[in-house]
């Protein structure tokens, strides 16, 4: 928000402020469990790696590219609402949200598939570190969706304009964060 | 997740609320939500301390002697077996109690008591009042914070309804032993990660107040130490707290979901293998728990350090000596506390290389450690000093933590450290810092905001008799505990009279106990000062103290909003004596 923006002894607003802060909390969360996995990964004699074939990638690479392009169309939006281009803006929020969902319908079809499959949460500890680390991810995109939608119908409501788009903002950055966490897990259980 | 407040919301000096739950429950004022604290974490550390009661008297008497008459119980032990039944028939306590209480015990005291004490308490009650800010950044997500911390705390101590009781694995609760062991571990993990999702959103909250809201003219190098203090505790919190709850989310799932992050391959367990897929590593729950734990310790201490240096500036009438010096080491001590934790595991088989290094991060670490203490002393020289209430915590907390720290160098260094862990040594070297030294803080810093919390000060000779009977007695229990520990007395026993080379220390273990009755009589005189001076208190103005910093320049108490008018800050926090001025103390908004 402008005026409070003009109030905060760094000049940065409290939201954005905050959101980082938040983030930097969420690196060391996901970075805890990444190390875990990176640790046993290279340390234990008992990590079978499922093979390729059975872990599905072209289907996770579209859904990787779901994502990106669900957070381009939210660095779309937010260069709307700075030129208060509403009509845009809602558009562009709604494609992020659709590529969130698609993300979400993707990847509940390759957990079922991966579950009979036989790679389970117990079977073994690829498997129970697939569906943590994906699972608390998935976590993070549908609390991401919710946050979105909100900022949906606030904005259309006409709670922002050029001059008021903090929480788009750092709703936005939280989003990029979702996917860059996507961006490290995808290869790290896919590819390697 | 309300990350992202309202800028109205911020409390403005208007919009006061007026029915009774919004004013004094579903607060969102930050004084209000610092009293919530205050009294919640106070009655928990009396619960722990209640636990611990009971296991000093186990520990003083640990297990029938040869002549012992079921007919002929003291007072005492008939009314402690009757009260608990089957857990510690004829007073003498079941071996999983034990374990159950001493899991229960420091779980309480850190998580729950010391941190949500020093922390959320003071910091939400002092640390907007000292930048001039009118509250929290976001206030709102300042209750919820305390609302998850209260179901937190709650959640914890249910787990006595658990099948089998508490968690009985130690406040580390180290795997393996912890994903075998009953229920009451599930429910540990469980809250555990409420009380860190609590803790988040405090620290996110604290960082962001500090930066943002800082009055005109509060400078980052005119904040008061306390400030800094509250800043680098909160972003220890902030991002060693997210790595505990990693840790805690896969012991939980190993638990209930049937992984094995923590299980190795083909454990025995009992006469049978454990039913897992097996493959996983105990050691990495030891990596995870202490990359938080090991700032934790820290967490504990900042806001000590902080309290001290504010008290000991108003009641020296002098200005700190190495203000920037003493800011400079707390950022540091922040900075090195996340590359110490191994030292808490040299026992786990690590490579002798690796040892080495964590040594080295160690000692380097009590560097600035030592620093700070240096000035705080230093600060004493050629003050005029007044001995009230808080001061003599203050000063106390002066030698007690230079034992903690001293003790802590011996545990440093791996070598003696193989002999020295898990003795009662360890015990004795944590407690000499959070007990006589944070928690003393602690009681200091009560004594010192009491006035501007309720408007009156408590009473100074009641405070005297608290102060004396406090820390004398934790010397009885805390350094017989270096002695034992060196002569090999094992922690976490029941029974340590099982073990024959521990018996020439036993007796230690009575002396302590008394010494912890005279504690808690102690805690009397603290109660009824803190409930009496509400309404029989002397009247304090604004500054009783005749004291520099922000929180002295607004009513006492602070009306909602804190600042008649928005205060405007000229010089640094410790302006006392200074040459030519009409008083000794020169409060930081008094203009030139
Ligand atoms: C300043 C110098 C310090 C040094 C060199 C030091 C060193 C150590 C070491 C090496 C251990 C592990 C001992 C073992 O388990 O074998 C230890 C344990 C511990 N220290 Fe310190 N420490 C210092 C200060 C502190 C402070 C300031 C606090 C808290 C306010 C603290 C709290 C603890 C706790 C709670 C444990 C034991 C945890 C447990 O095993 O249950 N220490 N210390
Ligand atoms: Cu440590």
């Amino acid at each position: 928000m402008s005026t409070q923006v003009a109030e905060t002894s760094t000049g940065i607003s409290h939201a954005k402020l905050g959101i980082w802060t938040f983030l930097a909390s969420e690196i060391m969360l996901f970075g805890g469990l990444v190390s875990a996995y990176v640790i046993l990964r290279s340390g234990s004699a008992h990590m079978a790696i499922p093979p390729r074939e059975m872990m599905g990638v072209p289907l996770a690479t579209f859904n990787t590219f779901a994502l990106i392009t669900s957070s381009v169309t939210m660095v779309l939006a937010l260069a709307a609402i700075k030129v208060n281009d509403m009509k845009r803006f809602a558009r562009f929020i709604g494609m992020t949200i659709g590529g969130g969902i698609l993300f979400l319908c993707i990847k509940s079809y390759e957990y079922n598939h991966k579950w009979h499959e036989g790679i389970t949460l117990s079977s073994n500890l690829f498997g129970s570190f697939y569906y943590t680390l994906t699972g608390l991810h998935v976590i993070h995109v549908i609390g991401g969706i919710l946050l979105l939608l909100y900022i949906l119908v606030t904005g259309l409501n006409g709670a922002y304009d050029a001059h008021n788009h903090e929480r788009v903002e750092a709703a936005g950055l939280y989003w990029h964060f979702v996917d860059l966490v996507w961006v490290i897990l995808f290869p790290i259980l896919y590819l390697l | 997740m309300d990350t992202h407040g309202h800028g109205h919301d911020a409390g403005h000096g208007h919009g006061e609320p007026t029915s009774f739950w919004r004013k004094y429950v579903f607060s969102v004022d930050h004084k209000v939500i610092g009293i919530q604290y205050l009294i919640t974490s106070f009655l928990f550390l009396l619960v722990g301390f209640g636990m611990m009661m009971l296991m000093r008297y186990q520990l003083a008497w640990p297990s029938p002697p040869d002549d012992f008459d079921p007919e002929k119980m003291s007072l005492v032990r008939s009314t402690i077996a009757k009260i608990f039944g089957d857990k510690m028939e004829y007073g003498f306590m079941r071996p999983d109690f034990y374990n159950q209480l001493g899991a229960m015990h420091g779980t309480i005291m850190i998580f729950l008591g010391v941190v949500p004490l020093g922390v959320a308490a003071f910091g939400n009650y002092v640390l907007p009042l000292q930048i001039g800010a009118p509250d929290m950044a976001f206030p709102r997500l300042n209750m919820m914070s305390y609302w998850v911390y209260l179901v937190g705390g709650i959640v914890m101590m249910s787990s006595y309804f658990a099948p089998d009781g508490f968690p009985q694995s130690g406040w580390t609760s180290y795997a393996p032993l912890s994903i075998v062991a009953p229920p009451g571990q599930t429910v540990w993990c469980i809250a555990m990660v409420i009380i860190i999702t609590s803790s988040l959103l405090g620290s996110i909250n604290f960082i962001v107040t500090t930066l943002n809201m800082r009055a005109k003219g509060m400078t980052l190098g005119r904040m008061p130490v306390f400030v800094w203090a509250q800043l680098v505790t909160a972003v220890l919190l902030l991002l060693a707290f997210p790595v505990l709850e990693a840790g805690a989310l896969l012991q939980l799932l190993d638990r209930v979901a049937g992984t094995s992050f923590y299980i190795p391959k083909d454990m025995m367990y009992g006469s049978t293998v454990f039913p897992a897929a097996g493959g996983g590593n105990p050691i990495l729950w030891q990596h995870l728990f202490w990359f938080l734990a090991h700032p934790e310790v820290y967490v504990l201490l900042l806001p000590a350090m902080g309290i001290v240096a504010e008290i000991i500036a108003t009641n020296t009438r002098k200005p700190l000596f190495g203000y920037r010096e003493i800011v400079g080491s707390m950022v540091l001590i922040g900075i090195l506390s996340f590359v110490v934790w191994a030292h808490h595991m040299f026992l786990s088989g690590m490579r002798t290389s690796l040892a080495n290094l964590f040594v080295t991060t160690t000692l380097t670490i009590s560097v600035p450690s030592v620093a700070v203490l240096t000035c705080l002393l230093l600060s004493l020289r050629g003050g005029a000093i007044r001995f009230n209430t808080p001061m003599l915590f203050a000063l106390a907390f002066l030698p007690m933590f230079g034992i903690g720290g001293l003790t802590g160098l011996p545990l440093g260094f791996a070598p003696t450290d193989l002999h020295l862990h898990d003795t009662y040594y360890v015990i004795g070297h944590f407690h000499y810092v959070v007990a006589p030294g944070s928690l003393a803080a602690l009681m200091g810093a009560t004594y010192y905001w009491y006035p501007k919390m309720f408007g009156r000060k408590m009473n100074e000779t009641l405070g005297k008799i608290h102060f004396w009977m406090t820390i004398v007695p934790m010397n009885f229990i805390f350094f017989p505990m270096l002695f034992q520990g060196m002569w090999g007395m094992d922690r976490r026993l029941a029974d340590p009279t099982l073990q024959w080379h521990n018996l020439p220390v036993q007796g230690w273990s009575v002396i302590m106990l008394f010494a912890a009755c005279v504690l808690l009589l102690g805690q009397i005189p603290f109660l009824w000062n803190f409930f009496w001076s509400l309404r029989h208190g002397e009247i304090a103005g604004e500054n009783p103290w005749n004291a520099t910093t922000l929180e002295w320049a607004c009513p006492s108490p602070p009306p909602h909003g804190n600042f008649v008018t928005p205060p405007e800050v000229h010089r640094g926090p410790y302006e006392y004596s200074v040459p030519g001025h009409k008083t000794d103390y020169w409060p930081q908004d008094e203009a030139a």
